[in-house]
């Protein structure tokens, strides 16, 4: 196992227009460790997707709720593990959407989690209904 | 609202939305009302302009989800153009190019209009 070289973490409320930060954050890390633009803008979507998951989903747009990001980074990945402690979902439940089908119900969701897992390397769940959710996506330096 | 803006226009009888910046869950819903008020005015036809439109989120391909099968069953349609490739990606990958016409330019997206 490599060591982790560096942490960052960054526990914030569980609102919509906190997303730029996170964003901001994360892509800006993500250059920092030698991911091109490309690349960097894949992490940064994946992490969006997965923190408005959170927002929307786990806590139900309840704004007091923390959402929980920490990204590790080692010579060769960068990891980044988005936890809450709300409502949870059975990951293997979530089916590739049928964007046909989702239009002709009228749903709109239902396109995070297929997105994260199109965008990373590597994305682990790890469900724990009301104690601990976590998202743990992995991008790989090439 | 911050970090996003919806701006309308209309050409020949088209709904122009012109997008700028960041849409995501927190700007979604300005595009939402966007959509809202021209379903009200009864005006179906929409092309949305994409030039200034930065980042993409799921949130933000909902809102196109939303209203499709609505302004379609009224004779209309949502037509996507001038994206950037990095905004591009986000539709590809989730397969709305099959079920969206999206064009490179508003003018190519306002004639196929005038071909319906």
């Amino acid at each position: 196992m490599p060591k982790t070289q560096k942490k960052y973490q960054i526990k914030i409320p569980s609102q919509a227009d906190n997303l730029v930060l996170i964003r901001d954050l994360v892509s800006r890390v993500a250059a920092q460790v030698g991911f091109d633009n490309d690349e960097a803008s894949k992490i940064e979507l994946a992490v969006d997707e997965a923190c408005t998951n959170v927002i929307r989903h786990a806590y139900g747009n309840n704004s007091n709720e923390v959402i929980d990001v920490l990204i590790k980074i080692d010579a060769k990945k960068l990891t980044i593990i988005v936890s809450d402690k709300g409502k949870g979902f059975e990951p293997d439940h979530v089916a590739v959407p049928d964007l046909g089908e989702s239009i002709r119900s009228g749903k709109k969701g239902g396109l995070g989690i297929c997105l994260i897992k199109t965008l990373m390397d590597k994305v682990d769940f790890e469900i724990k209904p009301g104690l601990k959710n976590q998202v743990k996506m992995t991008k790989y330096l090439s | 609202m911050e970090g996003f803006e919806v701006t309308k226009n209309e050409n020949g009888g088209v709904a122009i939305l012109n997008v700028k910046g960041y849409l995501d869950a927190h700007t979604a819903p300005a595009l939402e009302s966007a959509f809202q008020e021209l379903v009200d005015e009864k005006k179906f036809r929409i092309v949305v302009n994409f030039t200034e439109l930065s980042y993409i989120s799921s949130a933000g391909l909902g809102v196109f989800m939303g209203f499709i099968e609505d302004i379609r069953k009224n004779g209309g349609d949502i037509k996507l153009s001038s994206m950037k490739p990095k905004i591009f990606r986000v539709f590809d990958l989730l397969g709305f190019p099959t079920l969206y016409d999206i064009l490179d330019e508003e003018s190519a997206a306002i004639e196929k209009f005038a071909k319906l």
